[in-house]
């Protein structure tokens, strides 16, 4: 029976929050609550005092990989899917479990990680192949390859500090798929990059993996997911929600937005307006019935209720559709910013038919108005489309939406 | 064994385990010499960026300690008229300068080391005791650039070239474990505290002042000398003069000087891998 990649066991870990006082003071404030309180500092020796406030970033966290798994890991921000990655990546230590990890490990946690910015872009290659403890000859080897794959062979002896972001990404990348690590660890990084290097970078994941390596994905572009990983583990507020078979876990997390005609949760509505503005229901409606799930074949309308709850005297207010981390369309509901008292209002959307394609849209909502600016909430609700697409196998039709056209051929 | 302890601590069935770590730890070794290849590239990045960007280069090693013995020959040998041990007061002082300008170097870069490697420190992995080594390592090549002009010093004075000499390695060796072990503490405390970073160029300086540099141990009345001793570097700096001037050695003074050095060394890891842990959520 081989042995797993990863294992984590009863993985935990708490952060003291803001008061940076604590968490790096000055020596000054150390000698005086030092006089003030000698035996309980030195109990407390570089530490925080126990009246700082302490959340948890991860409970109770556990689970497996097997090598050669890629796994997605999905979830809100501030779901806990960073920390992992750093504890794994033993950039910061748990507060309570364990963690096993067979092999090499090389992680990407933001662009540019372990580059010094001084050193030029072939200084800085062998200088993450020695963090990860390669050899000069190891990564000689690999050097042609690397620099061949971040495509910037004109730039690599010059200091990193001034390539573009883009260039950062691609060579940060290029180095750790390339560095023959048994597990690679991916944070959100790739989505700095350009379409064309975010292909190139899902396709050298699955040749990773295919090689048998284990792959972890942190990511909120939900299709790469889809297409790239076999297992999904989604964190919810630091615990595991799911965890297993990649389609299921999806699944389970967009049935977690709001649908429509659901109670719209508010929260995510955070900026200017956030209290000035109450939202209420998502509603949509085909042939003049609400309906659960849409036929994308005919027309339909989405209507958002709420309230203006004071100081209103105009307000923009639009909807935008997203898919698998596109942005497909925003919508306004009048044409400009338009005269409004407070009070509860409905906008009301009508949409055209055979344009959204099956599957989960997911709608964020944005209001900007005479007494704030532009306020934006994210996934705050989704629209789901049958799949009653008329018989037109998918091949036929990619893309994100399908428009309506024409086509002719003279011959 | 080069190749043997690399793959066997990077090598695919090696398996690391991650727990939280309570109290004290023990530093391990094997790490560390596992990761020597990333020392040894810190080490390189550190020196080459100090002189690829400077107009005098290597010269400013030199510069440094050799202009500090200019002044202090005059204001102090001939203006202050400060008592020699009798040898001439330029060699006499330079042969102090010269371990003190790496000590007080190498502290007060290695002070700041940890934190002005955040974006390392934050992002990646290693055993973080190698960034304070690192710019202690930077530190030995201007040492060694500076001993020549010692050793011509010494031919121009006709002083010194005695077998004492063979000690300096030993010494050399002491001062290096004193410079690691303050500097290891520094960058810990910085990390935590920041206003070390406008402490330690003030302890630097007083430090000095309590180190027989510009002047000789036998100034002190001789039942106040033990208190001199207390300082590492007093044993040392005096040892150093022994062993280029040609001076007897203070054998029990230089015990003292030793066995503290190699406290402070141990304490100064020992607190280092205690709050290592918490580096990067705090860094």
């Amino acid at each position: 029976m081989t042995h797993p990649a990863i294992k984590v066991e009863g993985l935990s870990k708490e952060y003291i929050v803001g008061h940076t006082q604590e968490q790096h003071g000055t020596f000054y404030d150390l000698l005086a609550s030092t006089l003030r309180a000698p035996l309980k500092r030195l109990r407390n020796l570089g530490g925080a005092s126990k009246e700082a406030e302490r959340f948890w970033a991860l409970h109770d966290v556990n689970f497996e990989v097997q090598p050669g798994e890629v796994v997605g890991i999905i979830g809100r921000n501030g779901a806990g899917k960073s920390t992992l990655l750093k504890i794994l990546s033993r950039i910061t230590a748990p507060t309570k479990g364990r963690v096993e990890v067979r092999g090499r490990l090389a992680s990407l946690l933001e662009v540019g990680t372990g580059f010094h910015p001084e050193l030029s872009g072939r200084e800085n290659i062998y200088l993450n192949g020695a963090i990860l403890g390669m050899t000069r000859v190891e990564v000689a080897r690999k050097f042609d390859e690397i620099v061949a794959f971040a495509e910037i062979e004109r730039f690599i002896d010059t200091p990193v500090k001034r390539y573009s972001s883009g260039m950062y990404v691609r060579l940060a990348f290029a180095v750790a798929a390339h560095l023959d690590a048994d597990v690679l660890l991916v944070d959100e990084v790739l989505a700095v990059g350009d379409a064309a290097f975010q292909q190139k970078s899902m396709g050298k994941m699955n040749d990773v993996a295919r090689g048998g390596r284990t792959v972890l994905f942190v990511s909120h572009n939900l299709g790469a997911v889809r297409n790239l990983c076999s297992l999904v583990l989604f964190l919810e507020n630091g615990t595991v929600d799911f965890y297993g078979a990649a389609l299921k876990g999806l699944s389970s997390y967009e049935r977690g937005f709001t649908s429509a005609g659901d109670r719209i949760d508010g929260s995510r509505f955070q900026g200017a307006l956030s209290d000035h503005l109450r939202f209420e229901k998502l509603v949509c409606r085909q042939g003049g019935a609400e309906v659960a799930v849409l036929d994308p074949l005919k027309e339909f309308e989405i209507e958002l209720s709420g309230t203006a709850l004071r100081g209103f005297q105009s307000m923009d207010l639009s909807i935008g559709l997203f898919r698998d981390g596109f942005y497909i369309a925003s919508c306004h509901d009048v044409p400009q910013e338009a005269a409004m008292r407070d009070g509860p209002f409905v906008s009301r959307f009508r949409l055209p038919a055979a344009v959204f394609k099956p599957g989960r849209y997911t709608i964020g909502i944005g209001a900007s108005a005479s007494i704030g600016q532009w306020t934006w909430g994210s996934d705050i609700a989704s629209l789901e489309f049958s799949e009653n697409w008329g018989g037109q196998s998918a091949e036929r039709n990619r893309g994100v939406v399908s428009i309506p056209y024409t086509g002719e051929r003279i011959q | 064994m080069n190749t043997h302890s690399q793959s066997e601590y990077f090598g695919h069935q090696h398996l690391t385990v991650i727990e939280p770590t309570q109290g004290w730890r023990m530093l391990d070794w094997r790490e560390l010499c596992a990761y020597r290849e990333l020392l040894w590239v810190l080490t390189s990045r550190d020196i080459k960026v100090r002189y690829k960007q400077t107009v005098l280069g290597a010269a400013w090693a030199v510069l440094r300690p050799f202009t500090t013995m200019v002044i202090f020959s005059v204001v102090f040998g001939q203006l202050a008229k400060m008592p020699s041990d009798g040898y001439p007061y330029p060699v006499f002082v330079y042969a102090a300068l010269l371990p003190w300008t790496f000590f007080a170097a190498a502290i007060g870069t290695s002070g700041g080391s940890l934190v002005g490697s955040s974006h390392l420190v934050s992002k990646v992995y290693f055993p973080r005791l190698i960034i304070p080594l690192s710019s202690v390592g930077a530190g030995l090549v201007d040492l060694l650039i500076s001993t020549s002009i010692l050793l011509l010093l010494m031919l121009w004075y006709g002083v010194g070239w005695s077998w004492n000499l063979l000690a300096a390695p030993v010494l050399l060796l002491a001062v290096i474990f004193a410079a690691l072990g303050v500097g290891t503490l520094l960058s810990a405390l910085t990390v935590a505290y920041r206003d070390f970073t406008h402490l330690t160029p003030f302890v630097i300086q007083i430090w000095m002042y309590v180190t027989p540099v510009i002047f000789p141990v036998s100034l002190v009345p001789e039942r106040w000398q033990w208190l001199l001793y207390i300082n590492p570097m007093t044993g040392l700096v005096e040892g150093f003069r022994s062993a280029f001037l040609g001076k007897p050695f203070d054998i029990s003074g230089l015990a003292i000087s030793f066995a503290v050095a190699i406290a402070v060394f141990l304490t100064g890891i020992a607190y280092f891998e205690k709050v290592e842990r918490r580096f990067a959520d705090i860094i």
